[in-house]
């Protein structure tokens, strides 16, 4: 440590003050002396002066060490400890203080590290303690998340604002898009979209009117209607209100089920019973009169009777032949009713396998099940049948398990509960089959007959007498394999169905311009042309959007389409993205595609790599398609030119290196989207860091940025 | 094929089993009587018939339990058994034919094709019963 300047000047000045004092007694001496001494005086002045000069010279020195060690050990020393002191909380966990000078300093300085010590313990702890929490709350969604994945029913919940916070993938897929492009009231259903505009929006308005209604008066509103989705389906769906603790609506949970099917059954019936009673009045009246004139006149001539012979037999015939056409038509109709469910027979079996083991302490082996049949049932009523089935077999025989097949006959499944050994007798079944069922505590009063007549089906008893083994075959209706659960294989990470952190967001009113870049919604999207030059005709061939909410790029919602550019497609551009003229031939024109990409950004802030291109097409097809991109467009191109203004090379590739993005997928425009997407998210940190936080600081530099590389 | 084949004839129906049974006689058949599932099983100890015409909807006994009973029992595996049903889903006719039954003909039908079936019947099958 040097001794510092300041005490340098003061040693110094004190020196220059006892040479200054000397200086001055010598002159006084000199004025106070006699003529004759003075001689004397200044040869004894001169003799002196290298002595004085020396005695001085050594008192400064000794006087200046004295004085830096003073302060050395004490002023100094404490500020130093102060700085340490300070810092302790900024610096790594392991720094401590050290003290120099005074034993009570160092006392201090111990007593400090004694307090830093207890300081970091403590935040050690909260920091466990809260990673532990944070890794269960994310467990705990995740769960959440997979529970809703496996949901029949479509579930979207939304905040009090109407913005989605959460769906499944059930409703993404009976909300899904028209099959043919062009229906214009199509909006995709989307984290932070708004609910309004997923159906019908006077219906799910006059819904929201009536839950409101009844908050103050009734625990648990709730609403439901039946709507039709833009894609045609037929929709029953209910609203429930949930209640925040001050008592007003928090936000609601739509449940929706395709209940199209059920309905289209239920017609079915309708035009059955019509059809039966149109079809067979007129033959039963002609078979009536004819049978009554034969009966009525005995004596009429042989010719006349032959003629209401023949027209009787003619009329029975046809009465025979409309029914059988009328049953035939509408086999499907006739089979099971209307509360039943297409399931997997193999989960099926997988239900009754557990509860037949539970219920009887007996081993129950899956002996063999068809992986791709499905069958349309009331699955707790036939686990339970089943059940009951097993449990008289076990109660009257001396059975030491059970075996379990499923597997495809016809237009049926058949569903076997296998034993082997003792031998039932045939009347067993039939005498169980109209009991009411009881299996322990649980009973219905239902029959296994009432079962198989809901179910459409039938069962017997089956015998293999030379092998010992019997069987009860369960004949059950065929079922629909459900619909796929879209993408969920192709996505890396956790899916993104959810966002609660929406839900607390209030919503942000005021200008978009003054809006947090963090916090707005964008869409980010790339096409694919034919060629460079637009106003040389030019034309969009593929759409590739993705969307970011709340910061997140959510994967799952996206927009991706080809488009007929009816033109050819040169062999340049096909080498880049590889879509040739026969891919394109039967997708739709860019007046079906744009209104709905247009529904697929309303309300986000449009994001684009060299924006300016892709924002260049779409002008063009504002005169045929009437859709105006009017929102602000971000580029993310100028956005790296503001954030890296001494580097030359924009590209993306280049960019996405620069920010830590690994590129994948790229030149479609899905996956040029995806990838400006990422890019985009890892610019606006470092944008912040250049203190660019608004929508409108970042158009604003931007533009600035766009006229200075316009001046190169 | 010089001897009379022997049909019995199941139903608690009068009027199809009056129409069957004069249908029947006159095509060259013997025909024998049951309108139960109890009265059945007996006629068909007694009576020996080479084949049964089984309604499945009857008091007591329903058709599909007379039809086992008599697949249970090996010395009638050559008797025939045709049923006749007024309900006729995919899944009846098919526990029907798997219960053994050899023809599963549903209601209404046409009497002479019924007896042009059973004649077809009788000439594919392997001869003569007991």
């Amino acid at each position: 440590m040097r001794t510092p300047k300041g005490v340098i000047l003061w040693v110094t000045a004190a020196c220059a003050a006892v040479l200054l004092t000397l200086a001055v007694g010598a002159a006084l001496q000199f004025l106070a002396a006699d003529a004759e001494q003075r001689p004397q005086l200044i040869a004894l002045a001169v003799q002196g002066a290298p002595a004085v000069f020396f005695g001085v010279a050594i008192l400064m020195a000794a006087f200046g060490a004295g004085a830096s060690w003073l302060y050395r050990r004490y002023p100094h020393a404490e500020r130093q400890l102060a700085e340490q002191a300070r810092s302790l909380l900024a610096a790594d966990a392991g720094f401590r203080v050290a003290a120099a000078g005074a034993p009570p300093l160092a006392e201090l300085a111990a007593a400090i590290n004694q307090l830093a010590d207890a300081y970091h313990r403590i935040e050690h702890d909260l920091e466990a303690r809260s990673a532990e929490t944070r890794a269960r709350v994310e467990e705990e969604r995740d769960r959440f998340a997979a529970l809703m994945s496996e949901l029949s029913q479509g579930v979207v919940v939304c905040n009090a604002a109407g913005r989605i916070l959460l769906y499944n993938p059930r409703a993404a897929a009976l909300l899904a898009p028209p099959q043919a492009g062009g229906h214009g009231d199509y909006t995709p259903l989307g984290l932070g979209r708004s609910v309004l505009a997923l159906l019908d929006r006077n219906q799910v308005a006059h819904a929201l009117d009536l839950l409101t209604h009844q908050l103050g008066t009734v625990d648990r509103p709730q609403a439901s209607f039946v709507a039709t989705a833009a894609n045609g389906a037929l929709l029953r769906v209910q609203v429930a209100a949930f209640v925040g603790a001050d008592r007003r609506l928090a936000g609601l949970v739509f449940t929706l089920e395709d209940v199209g099917q059920l309905m289209g059954r239920e017609s079915q019936r309708l035009r059955l019973l019509q059809s039966l009673a149109t079809g067979v009045r007129g033959p039963v009246a002609n078979l009536r009169a004819a049978a009554e004139n034969l009966a009525a006149f005995p004596d009429m001539p042989a010719d006349r009777r032959a003629q209401f012979v023949d027209i009787a037999v003619a009329e029975a015939r046809t009465l025979t032949e409309r029914l059988n056409t009328a049953l035939l038509a509408y086999a499907d109709a006739l089979k099971g009713s209307l509360t039943l469910e297409d399931m997997r027979a193999a989960d099926l079996l997988a239900v009754a396998q557990r509860r037949i083991g539970d219920t009887l302490q007996l081993p129950v082996a899956i002996e063999d099940v068809d992986a791709e049949l499905w069958l349309r049932v009331d699955s707790y009523a036939i686990a339970h049948a089943m059940t009951f089935l097993a449990a008289r077999l076990a109660g009257d025989y001396d059975l030491h398990g059970f075996r379990l097949r499923a597997g495809s006959g016809g237009g049926f499944g058949e569903v076997d509960l296998i034993w082997t050994g003792a031998i039932v007798g045939s009347d067993a079944l039939s005498f169980w089959e109209g009991e009411p069922m009881r299996v322990g505590a649980e009973e219905t009063p239902l029959t296994l007959r009432d079962v198989l007549e809901r179910h459409g089906g039938e069962a017997w008893l089956q015998v293999d007498k030379i092998r010992q083994i019997q069987r009860f075959r369960l004949l059950l209706p065929k079922g629909q394999a459900a619909a796929p659960v879209p993408l969920r294989a192709a996505v890396e990470s956790r899916p993104e169905y959810y966002d609660f952190d929406l839900f607390e967001r209030i919503e942000v009113a005021g200008l978009l311009a003054e809006r947090k870049l963090t916090e707005l919604s964008y869409t980010v999207f790339d096409t694919e042309t034919t060629g460079l030059e637009p106003s040389a005709g030019d034309e969009i061939i593929s759409i590739g959007a993705v969307r970011i909410v709340n910061g997140r790029l959510l994967k799952q919602e996206v927009f991706e389409q080809l488009v007929n550019p009816r033109r050819p497609i040169s062999k340049e551009s096909t080498a880049i993205h590889g879509i040739d003229n026969r891919q394109v031939a039967n997708e739709p024109t860019i007046e079906q595609v744009l209104p709905r990409f247009y529904r697929f950004c309303e309300d986000t802030v449009l994001v684009a790599h060299n924006a300016a291109f892709d924002m260049r097409f779409l002008e063009l097809k504002e005169a045929a398609t009437g859709v105006r991109f009017g929102q602000p467009v971000l580029d993310t191109l100028l956005l790296s030119a503001v954030v890296h203004p001494s580097l030359d090379n924009h590209h993306l590739d280049m960019i996405a290196e620069r920010v830590g993005v690994r590129v994948i997928g790229r030149h479609t425009a899905l996956g040029d989207a995806l990838l400006t997407g990422e890019v985009f998210l890892r610019l606006i940190p470092l944008l912040a860091e250049r203190g660019i936080v608004t929508l409108g600081q970042a158009l604003e530099a931007s533009r600035a940025t766009y006229h200075a590389r316009l001046q190169y | 094929m010089g001897q009379t084949r022997k049909v019995l004839i199941v139903d608690d129906e009068p009027n199809i089993v009056t129409a069957l049974e004069f249908l029947l006689r006159r095509s060259g058949y013997e025909v024998r009587i049951a309108t139960n599932g109890a009265e059945a099983l007996a006629q068909v100890d007694s009576e020996r018939p080479d084949l049964v015409l089984l309604d499945i909807m009857m008091p007591g006994k329903s058709g599909y339990e007379v039809c086992q009973r008599l697949r249970e029992r090996p010395e009638l595996a050559a008797t025939k058994i045709v049923m006749l049903s007024a309900k006729g889903s995919e899944a009846e006719v098919n526990k029907g034919l798997s219960l053994g039954a050899d023809l599963y003909i549903t209601k209404p039908f046409s009497t002479q094709e019924l007896v042009a079936t059973i004649d077809r019947l009788f000439a594919s099958g392997d001869g003569p019963a007991a």
